[in-house]
């Protein structure tokens, strides 16, 4: 019989593994106990618990940082999946909060604002997995390097505007594309480019994928919108402003999972989308001034 | 059965002992599968998905009528005949005559990796990955107990099998070992 203690927690095959068990599904953003309730209803994977959906920090303003733990726990007490929990990238004193609370999964985030403009979490030093947000192959694995157990394209958060989010998924793919066809001695210029580790370069040169799970997020608030990052290759999608800022929440919250599992079939994609009452509104990308956009926080 | 979760990996699994899969998620798919696996993910997304989509019903009565299944982790969860505290509105398939609870060994920052004692593949331990994972907590006679772990001072099952149907608590499919899917293909289902 097995014992106690030959176990072993917080390896990279438990962190990694617990990201594995969330693919193919819908990750949503929540901001009280109604809410989550209404996300685990619907087929979430799991909730990230957080006090303003990114919409709401983009038209509020003002310094966004990790949420009162006494809400996290309320959240935590209500749903039976999986609860995440944002923290400002670099802030390592914001995650050990995180972890005394048992979150699931901590995601150093660009939606809240950074506490360090140079260095992001050491999450190595973490039991708790850590998800982190990239633009390009090189910032994934940066983050992989540093110990991050989960990868989502950021888009551009709190926008309802898919077209970042897009950029971002195609341009991950095309780079390790890209990476599978070179020569062996040419992935050490490639890691030089990529400003990344050559043992992760190499690794998803063989591969042809990165060596953890990959979401999108980031301005994702239809079931097309769903369906159209899984085809270009998203393990599943985190969905933030789009679903608690349109007009029938449970109903689009619904229609993004099926969207979400059945991606491949445009006829129950088409079924999801009908009737869904209001989408968020959003913003255009581009009329957000660049200063003000969060997918360029990260280092 | 692909609705959600690391499907493809158990896909991999078979293909390393030379089985081609198919991933499977409409219920014309599914009336034509031999046998079933139901991964690891989360099992209230997979339960409510298979009750929107109408699968439900077809799975239970083809796992009544004899197909053989194997379910990991939130797979287990679906192959039992009942669970403990289950979430809102959150249906099994059933075919194995035990109570599972869910989440049963804490949170994330509990879910560990431990060699376990699994004679039916062998002597040697198997390399078990527990995320989040359940545990058996009652089952009937006809239940056979393949492994279990210690916890909080009790033995706890974690690996069982009734007739043609397999489960396990932890996840087989996230190690190399491909033991388990071994016996499974040629034990449960008798190829």
């Amino acid at each position: 019989m097995s014992k106690a203690n030959e176990t072993e927690v917080g390896s990279a095959r438990v962190k990694r593994g617990m990201a594995e068990m969330l693919k193919g599904g819908v990750i949503m953003d929540v901001v009280n106990v109604e809410q989550a309730k209404i996300a685990e209803d619907a087929g979430a994977v799991a909730v990230m618990a957080l006090e303003r959906v990114p919409a709401d920090i983009r038209a509020q303003g003002g310094v966004s940082r990790m949420s009162d733990p006494d809400m996290i726990e309320k959240i935590q007490a209500a749903v039976s999946i999986p609860v995440m929990a944002k923290v400002r990238i670099g802030h390592f004193a914001e995650a050990q909060i995180l972890e005394t609370l048992n979150v699931d999964y901590i995601d150093e985030s660009e939606v809240l604002t950074p506490a360090d403009y140079e260095h992001h979490i050491n999450k190595w030093n973490f039991t708790i997995p850590f998800v982190c947000g990239a633009t390009n192959l090189g910032e994934a694995l940066r983050r992989i390097s540093e110990g991050a157990a989960m990868i989502r394209s950021k888009g551009e958060a709190g926008t309802g505007d898919v077209s970042n989010a897009t950029t971002h998924m195609r341009k991950i793919g095309g780079e390790i594309r890209r990476l599978t066809s070179m020569r062996e001695e040419e992935l050490y210029v490639a890691a030089k480019e990529l400003q990344a580790p050559y043992a992760l370069v190499k690794e998803v040169a063989e591969s042809g994928k990165l060596p953890v799970v990959l979401f999108t997020a980031g301005g994702i608030a239809t079931p097309a919108d769903a369906a159209m990052m899984m085809q270009l290759g998203a393990d599943g999608v985190f969905i933030g402003s789009g679903i608690f800022k349109s007009g029938d929440a449970a109903k689009r919250a619904a229609a993004c999972v099926k969207a979400t599992t059945y991606y491949s079939d445009a006829k129950i994609v088409a079924d999801a989308s009908r009737g869904l009452g209001e989408a968020m509104v959003g913003i255009s990308v581009a009329d957000i001034p660049a200063p003000h956009r969060l997918a360029e926080r990260g280092w | 059965m692909a609705l959600q979760g690391d499907f493809r990996e158990h896909l991999l699994a078979f293909q390393d002992l030379e089985i081609e899969g198919n991933l499977v998620k409409t219920a014309s798919e599914i009336s034509k599968v031999d046998a079933l696996v139901i991964p690891g993910g989360e099992s209230t997304t997979i339960s409510k998905l298979a009750k929107s989509f109408g699968l439900l019903d077809l799975i239970s009565e083809r796992i009544a009528s004899g197909m053989p299944a194997f379910g990991t982790c939130a797979g287990m969860i679906l192959l039992s005949n009942s669970i403990v505290d289950p979430a809102s509105s959150q249906d099994v398939f059933g075919g194995i005559d035990m109570q599972v609870r869910r989440n049963a060994f804490g949170r994330q920052t509990e879910s560990f990796e431990a060699d376990l004692d699994f004679q039916a593949i062998g002597e040697e331990p198997f390399r078990g990955v527990f995320i989040r994972a359940p545990w058996v907590e009652k089952f009937a006679p006809e239940v056979e107990i393949l492994a279990s772990i210690e916890s909080g001072g009790i033995q706890r099952s974690v690996a069982v099998r009734q007739g043609s149907i397999l489960a396990t608590a932890f996840h087989p499919e996230l190690t190399g070992d491909r033991r388990i899917h071994n016996y499974f293909l040629n034990e449960v289902c008798g190829k």
